[in-house]
Order: structure tokens, then C-alpha cells, then sequence
């Protein structure tokens, strides 16, 4: 069973994934694929359904921005343990576009290992993998107290002189 | 050197926590082989022929005598007290035990170094100038751009999950000694008409199956905008590189298959939207980088010694030394000197944890206790009085550290080959050897000047075959080791890819080969003064073709 977490605790899942030819429930928070949203065509059911998107990792967010930004929940996905395409997606959704939504990370590369660059990134949520302990995963955010990015802004503080003395060697 | 503060310090020691822990897991059946694979080359630990093997991570090529004297006690306490130096400034060691490699890098954090992407599709390791801060013709110290970048560069978020490896080499230098243009990106650092400082930016050379040569991707990058224009190039690659075929991979073919003047309009439109965010470099930042090196109190009474001269004329082979293995260095009265690690018999790069010890204590006698890593498998004590250099010679000769051929036939670079590493489908140190028995006469070498051979045992090309002005790659036919010969090659200003001479060479025929490429040179040269490789662009291919084929011809 996949569990839904974000740093320190694990989350209930509200949204349901709607498979391409599922119909569209009238009420609730739901998940669609990006192909399935395109082939609404802006033909949404009224009445209080919320609709997030699933998105392609080749999806040029940047391009498709006036579509994404509305969404409550954008989940970003991970088909592979080392495809890493869908981090920039991230980057760019959340410090480019200035996304507010949920962004959730899912797919083969949602593990213990790689949660804390997910973190750096601006993930808010993470669908784990089948096989992940929850337990240990919402300690995982604490591998590294610190970063060098995503803007050396760390760095440029301990720059100043006098903040920070060089070791002895 | 570079001194780390406490935050470059917890970093390292906890990536040693979490590679511990990565290495637990996978060691109790609870991480997934092929898992701990990315994670464990992440931290440089290959799994090769028969063992593992770790590549530590030596920044642009820097080291302090401490480090070294730590590099010799790993090569003495977890390996077979050797270590073998790459071509990318890094040292390998090619037997511990995977069980026992969280206990080296933690001994390494203690010396303020690591194995962090040394390897992985991701950003490597920094390399640079082996005479930075020393050379003559250097327009400014490129290691502070490099520190910055290494920093920027480190546990990238965004960029340790790459189509394929990334490298990034710097040269702030007239001549270019860190083949910058055959790297993902290589940056000259230069002063623009208007006096301002900034970067020339290649991107997308390579070497391996499909060896190019960089081209400009932006001809001047002002001072303050290194990376985020690095950022833009990565940020394009990362959603752009193929994935789809490993060979397709590295940024070389995305700019191939785009086209260069579509890929920069990528790059650039990126860069536009990044320029001005935090990536921007305050003034003051470089300073404050600078102010992290040491620097060093040259004795002003250095060029008032005699007894280097009276030295040089009273012992001939301190002078055949002094004239191949020293260099000029900026301050009067100090030389720049290279340490061969390329002697008969010996494995071009490698090193013994004794010498490493001496040697650092030579560099503690004599060098301010810096030593550095070219990438052409020596070292460099940099910072050397004139006074000095004879002691020095002395005791580098008693370690077998002093053959008088740095920039001659015997000082090729090689790679590791078939005898340790999984990849290769030739050996390459036995054909090493080959060619230190042919030339084993200094005069010879002396007499057919500077050259540069490099081989590889496949065509990953770690010996950097393709830029060698005699480039030697092995490759597998039917389960025998043959050789490809490629002649013309530069990783210097006038880089290029060699030419192949035609079909290959076996085991046997290849050392000879290379001895009637070396007599057709010395036949055809115009002068003493015409190089190899001038002579051959001057002559061309049909020569060289007409005296390595012609019995098959007859």
C-alpha cells in the first residue's frame, strides 16, 4: 500500500485517481491525467468537483502555465528511479511560475533516498512507492541540515566576513 | 588550498551518515541492487572485474600534504597500498571492500575531502589548471570560480538525476592544459575590450563513442553570472537530454541533434528568466572565495641562490631533469616541478602509499605543502625555490618519482584497461609498457619532442584517445585485444579529433606501430622544431598510412 506523506507526518489521501475512461464523478477532489484534462476541452462538470492534474515529465510547464496554475494539486511523476526530469518541472512550477497549489511527487523514484532533493525542489507531498516504510521516509527530510542550493543564499550568508571561520586543515 | 568552514565540513561528514545507512540497507536485503548502484556511484564506489573500486574526488586537482598523507593511509589500510591518479585529477583505488567504504570516506571527511559525484549522471568534478595561480600566462587564479562552482554543484536538488555525467573543466590560461573543450562545459575565464572580467562558455564537447570538439555557445558571460548560465545549460539538458539510448545521452548530442544556434536560443531565453534571481554573484562573493584559499609568503631572496646553476652544470642529469620536469613560475627565484609518475614498469598514475607519504613530505620541505594532480597522471609541487630543486630531484629520484619526461613519448596517459576495469575491451598498461621498453632511451625521446599518446581500453575514452596526437584505443575483435591508431589530435587551443590510420592493430604489431609513426615523423619533420603534430598537419595521413600498412600493401 502507497502511503501519502510530507515532512513528519503521513497524510490522508483525499483524491482519487479517475482512470482515462472512468467517468467523471459530480462532487470531490479527483486526479486526472494531463491527456484526459486536454480531451475535456473545458468541458468540466459544474458543481464543487476539484480537479488536479497528473502531468507527463515531458510536459514544458512553463508553456502550459495558464493551464496548470488554476489546479489545486499537480502531481509530478517519476517513471523511473533515475529519471530526474520531472525535478525541474518542480523548480520551475514553484520558483518560476510561483505555483500555490500542491505539488506531490509520485512514481519509481519516490523513496527514502531521494526525498530530501524532492524537498529542495518545492514537492509538498510525496506518494511513496509500494515498497517504502512511511515510518522511516518522514525522517528522510532531515538527511542534510543545510544546502548549498537551490540559491547559495546559505552560502552567500556565511560568506560575509567573519561569519564563518575556515577550519583548521 | 581550500579551507572548509563548518558548513562545508557538515555536509561531508553527513553524506558519510547517509551512505553508512544507504550501505547497511543494501548490505540487509532492505535497498534494491540496482538502487544502491546510483546511490553508491554517487559516492565514486564502482563494482569492477574484482572488486570495487572508489574514486575520491580531488577538487581542480588540489591538494594539501595532509590530504596526501590520508590518500596513502587509505591506499595502505584498505587496499593494496596503491592508488592510481585519473585523467580527471581524481585518485582511484581499486580494492577495497564495499562493506568497509563508509569507513573511508569518513576517514576522508577528516581531511576535508570526499568521493561526492566522482561519478553517476551527474555533475562531476571540477577540473582546472594544474598550474593555476603559478603559470605566467594566466590572466587570474581560476580556483575560486571553481570552489564556486563545485559548491554550487554539490547535491544539486535538481541536477543529480541527469540524462548522463556532466563535466566542467575551467582554464583562465593563454594555454589551455585542462582540455576545455572537451568537456560538457568548459569555461575560459577572460577580460573583455572593455577591461571587464567574464567567461568564453563551450558547451557540449565530449570525448567516448562520439568524441567533439565543444563549440562557443556564448562568447563572453559577464563576471556575475557563472551560474545561472551554468543553471539555464543544466536546466535545458535535464528536461531535454535524451534518455532513451545511453549512447544518445550527454548534452554533446542534444546540442548536435538541436542545432547550435537552436540550443543557445534555448540557453539564453532560459538564462533571460534566471540572470537576475539570488544565482547572481554579489560583489564581494568572489573576494570572500578568494580570501578561503591560502596564499603563500614567497621568499624574496629566492632568486639570489647560485647553487641551482652551478648545480645544473656540474650534474647532467639533475639538468636533463631540471629541462623536462620543471616549469617557469611567476615569482623570481621559484619553479614550478612535476613529479613523473610515469617510470618503466610502473602503471602510468599510479603511486605507492610510500610515496605518497614522501612526497608530502617533500611538499611540507619544499612547496608550502601544497601538492596538485594533473590530468595528464602527475603531480606538481608548485612553489619550489630554485635553491631547493636540487635536494628535491635527489630525493624524488631515490622514490622513482624522477623520470625526465614530462611532455615526452613515455609521459602517455592511460587508463586502467582491461587488467581492473569492467568496460574495457583491451589492455592498455601492458601496451603502455610496450612503448616504455621501445623508447626506453631518454636521448630518443629528447629527439622526437613533445608529444602527447593517450589510450583507452574502450571507447569511453578515459585515456582521452581522441585528442592524443597519437591516440590508441583498444577494442575486441572475437575475443582478442586489438588496437585503433588516431593520429592529429589536440585538447589544447587548437583542439581536435585525431584521424584513424586505417585498420587496427594487434597486441603484438601496436608498440611497433607507434615506433614507425615516430620514424616517419623524424624523417618528414621540416626541422628539430617541427612537432609531431605540426608535422603531421603539415604532411597529413598518407605518409604514416604508407609505412604502417605496407606488407599487406606488398
Amino acid at each position: 500500500m502507497s502511503a501519502l506523506i510530507r515532512p513528519g507526518e503521513v497524510l490522508d489521501n483525499r483524491w482519487i485517481d479517475i482512470a482515462d475512461d472512468a467517468d467523471l464523478p459530480p462532487s470531490g477532489q479527483v486526479i486526472l491525467s494531463w491527456a484526459r484534462w486536454l480531451s475535456l476541452d473545458g468541458q468540466i462538470p459544474t458543481g464543487d468537483l476539484q480537479i488536479g492534474l497528473r502531468l507527463p515529465n515531458t510536459l514544458d510547464v512553463v508553456a502550459h502555465a495558464s493551464q496548470l496554475q488554476s489546479h489545486p494539486l499537480l502531481v509530478l511523476e517519476f517513471p523511473s528511479f533515475a529519471d530526474g526530469r520531472a525535478y525541474s518541472q518542480a523548480r520551475l512550477l514553484k520558483a518560476r511560475l510561483g505555483y500555490r497549489g500542491e505539488l506531490r511527487a509520485a512514481g519509481q523514484a519516490v523513496v527514502r533516498d531521494q526525498l530530501q532533493s524532492l524537498q529542495n525542489c518545492g514537492f509538498d507531498s510525496y506518494q511513496l512507492r509500494g515498497d517504502q516504510d512511511p515510518a522511516l521516509c518522514i525522517g528522510a527530510f532531515a538527511d542534510f541540515s543545510a544546502s548549498y542550493q537551490p540559491n547559495l543564499l546559505a552560502m552567500r550568508k556565511r560568506l560575509r566576513p567573519g561569519s564563518h571561520a575556515p577550519l583548521a586543515q | 588550498m581550500y579551507r572548509y568552514d563548518q558548513y562545508d565540513q557538515t555536509l561531508v561528514d553527513e553524506r558519510v551518515i547517509q551512505f553508512r545507512d544507504q550501505t547497511r540497507r543494501y548490505l540487509a536485503g532492505e535497498l534494491p541492487a540496482d538502487e544502491f548502484r546510483a546511490l553508491r556511484l554517487r559516492n565514486g564506489l564502482y563494482v569492477q572485474r574484482f572488486a570495487p573500486m572508489l574514486r575520491i574526488a580531488i577538487p581542480y586537482g588540489l591538494l594539501s600534504s595532509r590530504q596526501l598523507r590520508m590518500l596513502g593511509h587509505i591506499a595502505r589500510t584498505y587496499d593494496k597500498h596503491y592508488g592510481h591518479f585519473t585523467t580527471r585529477q581524481n585518485i582511484q583505488f581499486n580494492w577495497p571492500a564495499l562493506e568497509r567504504v563508509p569507513d573511508i570516506l569518513a576517514d576522508l571527511a577528516s581531511v576535508q575531502m570526499h568521493a561526492i559525484q566522482t561519478s553517476g549522471n551527474c555533475i562531476r568534478n571540477v577540473t582546472s589548471d594544474h598550474l593555476a595561480g603559478v603559470a605566467a600566462d594566466e590572466l587570474l587564479d581560476p580556483r575560486p570560480y571553481c570552489e564556486l562552482t563545485r559548491q554550487w554543484a554539490t547535491f544539486h536538488p535538481e541536477f543529480n538525476w541527469l540524462p548522463r555525467k556532466f563535466k566542467i573543466a575551467f582554464s583562465a590560461a593563454g594555454g589551455d592544459r585542462a582540455a576545455i573543450r572537451v568537456h560538457d562545459i568548459g569555461v575560459q575565464i577572460v577580460r573583455n575590450d572593455a577591461g571587464e572580467l567574464g567567461y568564453t562558455i563551450y558547451v557540449g564537447g565530449g570525448l567516448g563513442r562520439t568524441p567533439i570538439i565543444g563549440p562557443m555557445v556564448r562568447e563572453f558571460l559577464p563576471e556575475a553570472d557563472l551560474l545561472s548560465y551554468f543553471e539555464a545549460v543544466l536546466r535545458v539538458y535535464n528536461r531535454l537530454g535524451r534518455r532513451d539510448n545511453i549512447y544518445k545521452a550527454r548534452i554533446k548530442i542534444l546540442v548536435k541533434e538541436t542545432g547550435l544556434a537552436a540550443f543557445r536560443q534555448m540557453v539564453e531565453a532560459e538564462w533571460e528568466q534566471i540572470k537576475d534571481s539570488e544565482l547572481r554573484l554579489q560583489p564581494g562573493d568572489l573576494d570572500a572565495m578568494r580570501a578561503r584559499f591560502d596564499t603563500f609568503d614567497y621568499d624574496p631572496s629566492a632568486a639570489s641562490d647560485t647553487s641551482f646553476d652551478a648545480h645544473l652544470a656540474a650534474d647532467s642529469a639533475f639538468a636533463a631533469w631540471a629541462r623536462r620536469n620543471l616549469q617557469p613560475h611567476r615569482v623570481a627565484g621559484y619553479k614550478v616541478a612535476f613529479v613523473s609518475l610515469k617510470a618503466q614498469g610502473i602503471a602510468p598514475g599510479d603511486m605507492t602509499d610510500t610515496q605518497m607519504d614522501a612526497v608530502a613530505e617533500l611538499a611540507d620541505r619544499y612547496a608550502f605543502g601544497e601538492v596538485r594532480v594533473t590530468h595528464d597522471q602527475n603531480l606538481v609541487l608548485a612553489d619550489v625555490r630554485q635553491g631547493d630543486l636540487y635536494p628535491l630531484w635527489q630525493s624524488l629520484r631515490d622514490l622513482g618519482l624522477a623520470t625526465p619526461n614530462i611532455g615526452l613519448l613515455t609521459d602517455l596517459i592511460c587508463c586502467p584497461g582491461l587488467d581492473f576495469c569492467s568496460l574495457a575491451n583491451a589492455g592498455s598498461i601492458g601496451v603502455a609498457q610496450d612503448i616504455f621498453d621501445l623508447f626506453d632511451n631518454l636521448d630518443d625521446q629528447h629527439d622526437i619532442g613533445p608529444i602527447k599518446v593517450k589510450m583507452s581500453g574502450c571507447m569511453n575514452g578515459c585515456g582521452h584517445h581522441s585528442v592524443g596526437h597519437i591516440g590508441i584505443l583498444g577494442v575486441d575483435k572475437k575475443g582478442e585485444e586489438w588496437y585503433q591508431v588516431t593520429l592529429g589530435g589536440s585538447a589544447e587551443n587548437d583542439a581536435s579529433l585525431g584521424d584513424r590510420t586505417g585498420p587496427s592493430f594487434s597486441r603484438d604489431e601496436i608498440a611497433p606501430a607507434v615506433q614507425k609513426i615516430i620514424d616517419v615523423y623524424l624523417r618528414m619533420r621540416n626541422s628539430e622544431d617541427e612537432t609531431f603534430l605540426a608535422c603531421y598537419r603539415r604532411i597529413g595521413m598518407t605518409p604514416f598510412k604508407a609505412e604502417l600498412y605496407a606488407t599487406e600493401a606488398a
